[in-house]
């Protein structure tokens, strides 16, 4: 099997005192759909950033493509970004610029191609999102399910071989979450690239994508295919898929006793 | 006890460091000044809406202050039978102070409150770091021609404040209360001297100029990226602007204007 795309041996990371990862290894396999899953606050996000060299890791190794993100130099990072593409959670389009201007961003800013070529290439990939038709549309006036396809399109614009989302799925109506659900698959095989879905929407994830992690308290907690998580009897992975209140993750924020807190007055 | 020391340390630290970043900020924006120069449409369009934009306001307001001084003027120098001097006040008071402060406090809450506001708005969306990972230096692709933009008008704004100071000098003193018209622009002329009066006058509004943009441009990139924090922002790029500006007026004109 070849060497992975993006792959994390025993990452740190701390934001000053607080620790957020704590020894975290996990791979991305070429051409895979890979799901980072766990609670609000459990890192995921944070990890997203590491392997797009936003924020650099206090201990272990980031590389993607064979190259050790935290070692690249500012002009060595950007090339490598150009052949990265991330979603954020609420698109983050550019409010100042049509669709077809937000898609087109990334092609006019990195590439010499006429404006022919442009417009071309834009409409494919808008094609591809199918929202072609509001090409001419400015961001206020798209629906959140449509700013993230169009985010999506930019996402695309430069074929990337990396594609990663920060929480596609959350505040879409059951409709545009089945959407974007499928477009993150299929163009991640229309584009043979390698995708990473960082969310906690276990069921939507359970159909896409060719593996999972579980992340809790900084470190990988559990793993495997669909399949295997459906199946699973780990008592995390129970709690997470079948949306139970408590269990591991606890449903109560660390606290000191309940009696002595409504005795004694303030906790 | 101890704690205060400690409060004031952390206070001296910080500010220490809020300079350096600053300082740095400034270098990233020079050294990434390139493309807004080579690309100058995005530069262009930031002249348009620091600048052009802020026209009526700069235009309105340099009309207000010339008839004020204009009244004032007169009623004092009319005294002193000097009321033909009304030109030469009039004209030195706006290119010498007025015009470059005056415009600048009001350029500091029309464009640069927008501009902190625009960056700061783009940094709670996550613009700012989507761009990053597009490849794009924000800094470049936003702030750099947002910066010039707003250095670039800020010296024409003061000059069109000047100049509509002095024609609002010359409605009141000349139309209406009669001073005589030769006599007003004559003197105007003998008496402001092209270098010493308007040149430093020109000086201080591009130095303001700098300052007002880098402080805008700067809140907006720094600001703690929820609603709160950008309102933050912005207060306080109105706030430093207007301190800015007083502050280095005070040392310009005790290094320009020591008498001849």
């Amino acid at each position: 099997m070849s060497e992975p795309l993006v792959r994390l041996e025993n990452v740190r990371f701390a934001y000053g005192e607080r620790t957020i990862l704590r020894d975290i290894s996990l791979s991305i396999p070429r051409g895979q759909v890979v799901a980072i899953m766990g609670g609000s606050g459990s890192g995921k996000t944070t990890l997203l950033r590491l392997i797009g060299g936003q924020e650099r890791a206090v201990g272990g190794r980031v590389t993607v493509d064979g190259q050790d993100v935290a070692g690249l130099g500012r002009d060595a990072l950007y090339a490598l970004r150009r052949r990265m593409g991330m979603l954020f959670q609420f698109g983050a389009l550019f409010t100042d610029m049509t669709v077809f201007d937000n898609v087109a961003f990334p092609l006019r800013e990195h590439t010499d191609l006429p404006p022919e070529l442009i417009n071309d290439l834009v409409m494919m990939k808008l094609h591809a999102v199918g929202l072609r038709g509001a090409a001419r549309l400015m961001p206020g006036e798209l629906s959140g399910g449509m700013a993230r396809r169009v985010a999506l399109a930019r996402t695309i614009a430069l074929d990337p071989m990396l594609l990663m989302y920060d929480e596609p799925f959350t505040g879409l109506d059951p409709i545009s979450l089945g959407i974007i659900g499928q477009l993150i698959r299929r163009l991640n095989d229309a584009l043979g690239a390698s995708s990473v879905i960082v969310t906690h929407d276990i069921q939507e994830s359970l159909q896409i994508v060719d593996y999972i992690y579980f992340i809790s308290e900084g470190r990988v907690v559990a793993e495997g295919t669909p399949d295997a998580i459906r199946n699973s009897t780990d008592p995390f992975v129970h709690q997470f898929v079948h949306a139970e209140a408590d269990g591991p993750v606890p449903f109560h924020y660390p606290a000191g006793d309940y009696a002595t807190a409504l005795v004694g007055g303030a906790g | 006890m101890v704690g205060a020391i400690r409060r004031l340390g952390t206070l001296f630290i910080n500010g220490v460091w809020q300079l350096g970043f600053i300082t740095r900020f400034f270098w990233l924006i020079l050294v990434y000044s390139g493309q807004s120069f080579t690309r100058l449409h995005l530069t262009l369009r930031e002249l348009y809406f620091s600048g052009v934009m802020s026209l009526l306001i700069i235009l309105v307001s340099g009309l207000f202050v010339g008839l004020v001084l204009g009244l004032q003027g007169y009623e004092t120098l009319q005294r002193y039978g000097a009321s033909d001097s009304l030109g030469t006040l009039v004209a030195l008071s706006l290119v010498r102070e007025l015009g470059p402060v005056v415009a600048g406090l009001l350029f500091a809450s029309r464009a640069g409150s927008a501009v902190t506001a625009e960056i700061g708005l783009m940094k709670v969306t996550e613009q700012l770091k989507a761009m990053d990972m597009m490849a794009v230096s924000p800094i470049a692709r936003v702030v750099a021609p947002r910066f010039w933009g707003g250095v670039i008008s800020m010296p024409l704004l003061a000059a069109l404040f000047s100049a509509m100071g002095v024609f609002g000098g010359w409605l009141i003193g000349v139309v209406a209360i009669g001073v005589d018209d030769g006599a007003f622009w004559s003197q105007m002329q003998s008496a402001v001297d092209f270098r010493y009066d308007v040149l430093n006058g020109v000086i201080k509004s591009c130095v303001f100029g700098v300052a007002v943009a880098l402080i805008a441009v700067f809140e907006g990139y720094d600001c703690v990226p929820t609603a709160e924090g950008v309102s933050r922002a912005i207060t306080r790029t109105v706030v430093s602007s207007a301190l800015a500006i007083l502050a280095l007026d005070f040392v310009m004109t005790s290094f320009m204007f020591r008498g001849q």
